[in-house]
């Protein structure tokens, strides 16, 4: 009876959930992903994600305490380790170690803690990384590593990826060239030993892991539907259009297996921070992404546009949120 | 199964005191009776220090059209008009009397008879339940009388009787319907009739299926009667949610009213009363309130006549706890957080939650990631970061065109938003301001 | 070669055009105004803190210019000296206003009035003033979140972490009114700083009633009413269980401190009282009142020259 009671404001209880609970989720559902990798990329694959996630959690929590001086150290919410774990999904896995801080410094240090740390960014994190190493190292962040070199780093034999080969189709205009590619169930399954996936990124080899861990998303709620879908459905239905009118294009399932179009539709794009925050809105954003994805890939100058593409719709994002309000009570008035 | 199109949460259930039926609590040493336990004017005090009362005895006349008479629950002598603390933790007027003995009132009817017949017109039926103090008996505590005259212009079409009790812990209308399942039947219809309908719908949520069997049962005796099963989800309970699911009709936006889509929403603890005041003369001054807590001994449901300090309540639910950190009236999602336990019980409280320490302190807040899982969890369409972080910054007319004024604040976002983050301190900060400053509008005008 | 001299020519003749169409749309569309407001606005201390009641310094000097009088409007931030400038461009007197200073009504420190709740909830007095009676069992009194504190644009207020009341610095303090529209509870007043910066108040704005008043709060004012009978200027009502003092009437004689017997009545900026006639039933001797009393003004012992101590013997 002597105790103080404790006065607030309702409601008294919370549901529970926490940011951590959400970002550990998703390094669940990277799980698979990650084990592909693993076994398709061996040393190289380990040494990259390691790499990337320390040095990730060492720029936030130094950054965060001696430039930023703040009291609580956020490391362990679980967003960093996130961020060097996609931040190293788009690298390839011959990548030098001082090239992966170097982008591990720029997507945490001008991605993310110069806007104020967790939930102020305007760009996804690991995008800015990987898009600044791209332009910055061109030779390095284009020579990608066949599958199945398990015990070689930075001396692994490279090769052309998936992507390569459909740019080269549609630059010679000859759609032979894309015979060269893989056929689409492989390209799907990433069966991690499977020489002729040729080469790509850590993770972009298996579309069906990456699959697994959407569901997982969907499942436990960290996510809605509406992002992946959207963007996947408008490649899908582009790239299905384009190569029925011209066969240099690939094959719409080819399109959506190859490159980083899985992971950035399922991981990249559904970033908490950077997408809008109504369903209508971010079906937009889903549809503006595959589109532009699409463009970049076939009529661009890289072979790779998921990155582009998202960071330009990061950058719409607040525009969408304005324009885009949720249907609220009483607009609907059904007899 | 039906239930609202837009939001809601799961809140864990937690009715520990479901089975438990209704016990009549003892009578205080003294009663205190604040003079504002309802929406709308004060009522006014007519008794003085001295004055003899008995149980149901005028001590206070309503304070206006909107307001509500306030009886003696108890018999005794009048101690002092003076002032309480009440559940807002502020003092207010009240009334205080010292008990003693039972005395009733000669005109109400104490057998347990159940007079289903009703010949009064429905003008004289509204008269009654304005002058026995009859308001919401579901937390709200509106005059029951003004929500029965409908403003010129709105047609009532039917009667909802909320059964839905979609607060965690609170088992209060469920141990009602399971128990007084007859007289709540003839006070729908008393209902119906003051309105004018002849349509009535009661909403339960598919948590109380004891409930739903006995109450269909005996509304299958009654034209016009039918019972509604609903999908347990919160905040079910909130009359709009109600009128969405049971009618798929959505009330429009403030200053619009439910009558405006023709329902006249009640809680069954109104009904209740009703059935009391109008064929029993007793006016409104005892209810059920619900003791509950996971370290309580004994939680319980106690028939509990008002002005009883809450303190006596918990005693007889086996005593406060150790480890209690907060005690609040009502239930967890929308209830009052208590500064002592000597606040009396009123005609709003529908329950006492008594939540240990651990449980009671809320977390650190974290900065907003902008999961959106708010804007899903909001019943009322609208985007709760954006409201509260316009009202951090003061921004008032962006905080108004985002339509504030129809929070309900059930506090859903809250509830589901990861980062632990005020919403709802600051979405209240700013309905408040934004109602002063529209109605410092229209009174300019 | 030729390409630069194209590109040379071509740039300047833009350049030039340009520059003529600007010069004549700036005389076509030219607002005129009136050269004063820009000689008063530049004497004002261009805080923009709305001390003055009016929004921003440039619509003061707006004000100022276009009306024929000085009188009622007054820069608090500048004072004095600013405004006999104003008057000095505008060839018209500045009218003497009192300097006020902002006064915080409250001695409900954690000895005075304990804690008997915990609150847990956003750090700002206005929701906190929404979820209950506070912390205390003084429903009227300061809730120590601090809303005083962030509206003060001149760092004159802060809240000290030992009592949980904000204290004012003199020094420092505009009285721009910005605390008190703050304070939820309209605790803070502004009050004039009086002459040679002492003054008297009431330290209290509770309204309950006496017996209940002094059960919630040590040193709360219970409306016992001494301190009226024995004020000679008449400068102090009681309304709703709670006493005022009127600072026009108030002559500073101190008359009603020692009378109070919850020493509710705060004197500031006097020095230290000789020993009290014990026939008044105050058996607090000097050094007791000044110590918590004073507000950080520095004790003088030279008390036996001070007009007001002669006043009072």
């Amino acid at each position: 009876m002597a105790n103080k009671l404790i006065v607030s404001l309702s409601p008294h209880v919370h549901g529970g959930d926490s940011v951590q609970k959400n970002m550990y989720r998703v390094l669940i559902a990277l799980i698979p992903a990650l084990l592909v990798s693993l076994l398709a990329f061996g040393v190289g694959a380990a040494i990259v994600t390691i790499t990337s996630v320390a040095a990730c959690l060492f720029f936030e929590w130094s950054i965060s305490k001696f430039i930023l001086k703040r009291n609580e150290c956020t490391i362990y919410d679980g967003s960093a380790v996130i961020t060097g774990v996609l931040l190293a999904f788009n690298l390839p896995s011959n990548l030098p170690i001082w090239i992966i801080i170097i982008g591990a410094l720029v997507a945490i240090g001008i991605g993310k803690m110069t806007f104020g740390g967790l939930g102020n960014n305007p760009f996804n994190p690991a995008l800015v990384g990987r898009v600044f190493l791209l332009i910055s190292f061109p030779v390095q962040m284009t020579s990608w590593p066949k599958v199945g070199q398990l015990t070689s780093y930075i001396d692994a034999q490279t090769g052309a990826t998936p992507l390569a080969i459909m740019k080269e189709a549609i630059k010679t205009g000859d759609s032979s060239v894309l015979s060269k590619l893989p056929d689409s169930f492989s390209l799907f399954i990433g069966i991690p030993n499977d020489v002729t996936l040729g080469a790509g990124s850590l993770g972009e080899i298996s579309a069906a892991a990456l699959i697994i861990g959407l569901i997982y998303m969907l499942v436990s709620k960290v996510i809605t539907w509406h992002i992946p879908v959207s963007i996947l459905a408008t490649v899908f239905v582009m790239s299905g259009l384009m190569h029925i009118a011209n066969p240099i294009y690939a094959s719409p399932i080819t399109v959506l297996c190859t490159g980083g179009l899985m992971l950035g539709a399922i991981f990249m794009a559904t970033d908490y921070v950077t997408s809008p925050m109504t369903h209508k809105g971010m079906i937009i954003y889903g549809v503006a992404i595959g589109f532009l994805t699409v463009v970049i890939r076939a009529f661009g100058a890289y072979p790779e546009g998921m990155s582009f593409a998202i960071l330009i719709m990061n950058a719409f994002t607040p525009l969408i949120n304005t324009y885009c309000k949720p249907k609220r009570f009483g607009e609907v008035i059904k007899k | 199964m039906k239930t609202f199109r837009i939001g809601g949460v799961h809140p864990a259930e937690n009715k520990l005191s479901a089975d438990k039926s209704i016990e009549t609590l003892a009578l205080p040493m003294q009663a205190v009776f604040p003079l504002s336990q309802h929406i709308g004017a004060p009522a006014t005090a007519i008794v003085k220090k001295g004055d003899i009362v008995k149980v149901g005895t005028k001590i206070a006349e309503a304070g206006g059209f909107v307001s509500a008479p306030i009886f003696s629950s108890v018999s005794g002598k009048v101690n002092k008009v003076d002032t309480a603390v009440d559940a807002s933790g502020y003092r207010k007027p009240a009334i205080y009397i010292d008990v003693e003995g039972d005395e009733w009132e000669e005109s109400i009817d104490r057998t347990d008879t159940l007079v289903k017949e009703c010949d009064l017109a429905p003008e004289m039926i509204i008269e009654k339940i304005k002058d026995a103090g009859v308001v919401g008996m579901g937390g709200a505590c509106f005059p029951t009388h003004v929500k029965l005259t409908p403003p010129p212009g709105c047609k009532a079409e039917c009667v909802i009787i909320n059964g839905v009790e979609c607060e965690p812990y609170l088992t209060a209308d469920y141990r009602l319907m399971m128990e007084k399942a007859d007289q709540v039947m003839v006070g729908v219809t008393i209902l119906m009739k003051a309105a004018k309908v002849d349509k009535g719908y009661i909403g339960i949520e598919n948590n109380k299926p004891e409930a739903i069997k006995i109450l269909t049962q005996k509304a299958s005796e009654y034209q016009g009667i039918e019972v509604v099963p609903l999908k347990t989800k919160y905040p079910q309970g909130g009359e709009k949610q109600l009128i969405d699911a049971i009618l798929s009709r959505q009330v429009p936006a403030p200053p619009a009213i439910p009558i405006n889509v023709g329902a006249v929403v009640q809680n069954v603890g109104t009904a209740y009363a009703v059935y009391e005041a109008v064929q029993k003369n007793k006016p409104l001054f005892e209810r059920i309130v619900t003791v509950t807590g996971k370290s309580l001994t004994n939680p319980s449901n106690y028939l509990t006549r008002m002005g009883v300090p809450m303190s006596q309540l918990i005693d007889a639910a086996g005593g406060q706890p150790e480890d209690t950190g907060k005690v609040i009236g009502g239930g967890p999602m929308m209830g009052k957080a208590l500064m002592n336990t000597e606040i009396p019980i009123t005609k709003g409280s529908s329950g006492i939650l008594l939540m240990n320490n651990k449980e009671a302190k809320r977390l650190q807040p974290q900065p907003c990631i902008r999961c959106a899982k708010c804007v899903s969890a909001c019943c009322m369409g609208l985007e709760p970061y954006l409201l509260a972080t316009l009202s951090a910054n003061e921004d008032w007319e962006r905080v108004e065109k985002e339509g504030v004024s129809s929070c309900i604040e059930c506090g859903s976002c809250q509830f589901t938003c990861p980062s632990h983050r005020y919403l709802l301190d600051y979405i209240r900060l700013g309905k408040t301001t934004v109602g002063g400053i529209i109605r410092a509008r229209s009174t300019k005008k | 070669m030729n390409l630069i001299f194209v590109a040379i020519i071509s740039l300047g003749a833009i350049g030039l055009v340009a520059a003529v169409i600007l010069y004549f749309v700036s005389k076509k569309f030219a607002v005129y105004e009136d050269p004063r407001i820009a000689k008063v606005s530049e004497v004002l201390p261009q805080a923009n803190c709305g001390g003055c009641g009016f929004p921003g310094c440039s619509a003061f000097a707006d004000a100022c210019v276009k009306s024929t009088s000085l009188d009622g409007k007054f820069c608090p931030v500048g004072g004095q000296s600013v405004m006999d400038k104003v008057g000095q461009i505008l060839g018209i007197d500045a009218s003497v206003t009192e300097p006020k200073v902002a006064v915080v009504r409250c001695n409900g420190t954690c000895d005075n009035s304990p804690r008997v709740n915990l609150y847990d909830g956003a750090i700002s007095c206005k929701i906190a003033n929404a979820t209950s009676g506070g912390e205390t069992l003084c429903s009227y009194g300061c809730l120590g979140c601090g809303d005083c504190v962030e509206a003060c644009q001149f760092d004159a207020i802060h809240m000290n972490p030992d009592t949980g009341l904000p204290e004012v610095d003199e020094d420092k303090c505009t009285a721009c009114g910005a605390c008190v529209k703050a304070c939820p509870r309209v605790i803070i007043e502004l009050r004039p700083k009086g002459k040679n910066n002492r003054r008297i108040f009431v330290s209290c704005v509770n309204k309950d009633k006496g017996a209940i008043a002094n059960k919630e709060c040590k040193v709360s004012c219970i409306a016992c009413g001494k301190c009226v009978k024995v004020c000679p200027f008449e400068a102090i009502t009681i309304d709703k269980n709670l006493a005022y003092i009127d600072p026009s009437k108030c002559k500073s004689c101190r008359k009603c401190v020692p009378e109070c017997p919850n020493e509710t009545i705060w004197e500031v900026g006097f020095p230290a009282r000789k020993v009290l006639d014990t026939n008044e039933g105050n058996t607090k001797n000097a050094d007791d009142i000044t110590d918590t009393k004073k507000e950080g003004t520095p004790v003088s012992i030279d008390f036996a020259n001070s007009d007001e101590v002669k006043a009072d013997a």
